[in-house]
């Protein structure tokens, strides 16, 4: 049988390796260091087409993150996709004005809502809608552009 | 007629033995209490199951999660989501293999010599001995045991994933050139601490209970010659892994819907 306090130095190893493992899967491999949204408010935005958006994707501004889609739903009057954005609560100075736009990171990567901010002086509210949207690049309808010889043309519908 | 008596038999031992390990449960918990004053028994037996136990555990981590590598880049480059690599080793080894693995090798590293050093203490006469000397051996040899394995399992599994998610990283980033900077940001983003790493630990915590309990059961109950011994502790080793891997099952569904 070992020392007690060899054991006991041993033993404490032991607890202090296991819980460097459990903070380590909760920082570096989990999503606790990125703390998530901090006391947030809720905007509806309507899109075409939202491509494969999910919950929880990022919605950023200037591309830092800001908060999370919390709700996809759809709108069966305009037949048109309605995203809930879960905006962080520090960012209250958010234009009315804004637009909201479904953007891919990387060339297939995960995609996203951007925020391009407006230059209205009244600022977004929980519950408030974003008019100007752009939905997201479906690359097969691009890709029918390309080949049609429209790509360069600005699409109708869209956001100047 | 002797076949259906023998099914009949069959039940019977098992329900007899199910209600004496639900009772002999009840006595470890509630000889708990005994513990507050003398932790350092579980300290003891932490480092029998825990100290003891750390090598296998972080060596099967790291190849478990180097093999994962290797399969998850060549299933994931097919389809040309190589990046996604990190995501793909980190959920499998927090959600599933992390428990999982570490139950099973606990079962036969730690349950089998628990059920062992508990089935010869029997044998030996030792426990009758502190029942003689007015020590109650279920406070004094069990509970201690059982806690050790309750406290050392969520430890142990927590290493394994993280050595796992490290050994990913060196054949996905090292060897096959997935980007470090992917590896880890596909695994922040997408593994949730709530719904993926705390349930992991949940479930190593109930197979710590599960093992521990039928570890130490099983030694209390050995019949006491070197025959049962060697019997209990082969029932330990079938019938946790078994455990294990029903709840995992069980406990899979309701959690990850």
């Amino acid at each position: 049988m070992l020392q007690r306090t060899q054991l006991e130095l041993w033993v404490g190893i032991f607890m202090a390796l296991g819980i460097l493992a459990l903070v380590m899967l909760a920082f570096r491999v989990g999503n606790l260091s990125t703390a998530d949204v901090v006391d947030g408010y809720k905007i509806e935005a309507h899109f075409d087409n939202i491509g494969s958006l999910k919950v929880k994707s990022p919605v950023t501004m200037a591309g830092v993150r800001i908060g999370r889609v919390s709700q996809i739903g759809f709108d069966d009057k305009n037949y048109q996709a309605v995203v809930t954005l879960n905006v962080d609560g520090r960012y209250k100075t958010i234009p009315k004005d804004t637009g909201a736009s479904i953007l891919t990171a990387g060339l297939l990567g995960e995609q996203y809502v951007g925020l391009d901010p407006g230059g209205s002086d009244q600022y977004l509210k929980a519950g408030d809608k974003i008019t100007m949207t752009q939905s997201a690049l479906v690359l097969e309808k691009l890709i029918g552009q390309f080949i049609f010889g429209k790509a360069g043309e600005p699409e109708p519908n869209k956001k100047p | 007629m002797n076949a259906l008596q023998n099914l009949g038999r069959t039940v019977l031992t098992a329900v007899e033995r199910i209600g004496r390990a639900s009772l002999f449960f009840y006595e470890v918990l509630t000889g708990s209490w005994y513990l507050v004053r003398r932790f350092y028994l579980v300290v003891q037996q932490v480092y029998a199951v825990g100290v003891l136990t750390l090598l296998i555990i972080l060596v099967s981590g790291l190849f478990v999660g180097m093999v994962l590598g290797l399969q998850g880049y060549n299933t994931l480059a097919r389809f040309g989501a190589a990046e996604s690599l990190g995501l793909l080793v980190a959920l499998s080894l927090v959600r599933e293999l992390g428990p999982v693995v570490t139950a099973l090798l606990f079962a036969g590293r730690a349950g089998s010599a628990l059920t062992a050093e508990i089935g010869l203490m029997k044998a030996t006469e030792q426990l009758a001995g502190m029942e003689m000397m007015a020590v109650n051996p279920i406070d004094r040899v069990i509970a201690p045991r059982l806690l050790a394995g309750v406290i050392a399992m969520p430890l142990l599994a927590a290493l394994f994933s993280a050595i796992g998610v490290l050994g990913g990283h060196i054949v996905g980033v090292g060897l096959l050139g997935v980007d470090s900077g992917a590896y880890w940001s596909q695994m922040q983003n997408n593994v949730d601490f709530y719904d993926d790493i705390f349930n992991g630990v949940i479930k190593s915590f109930v197979f710590g209970i599960v093992v521990s309990w039928i570890a130490v059961f099983e030694g209390y109950d050995a019949v006491p010659t070197s025959e049962g011994v060697s019997r209990a502790t082969n029932r330990t080793v079938v019938f946790s892994s078994l455990a294990v891997l029903g709840l995992d099952f069980i406990m899979t569904a309701l959690m990850f819907k």
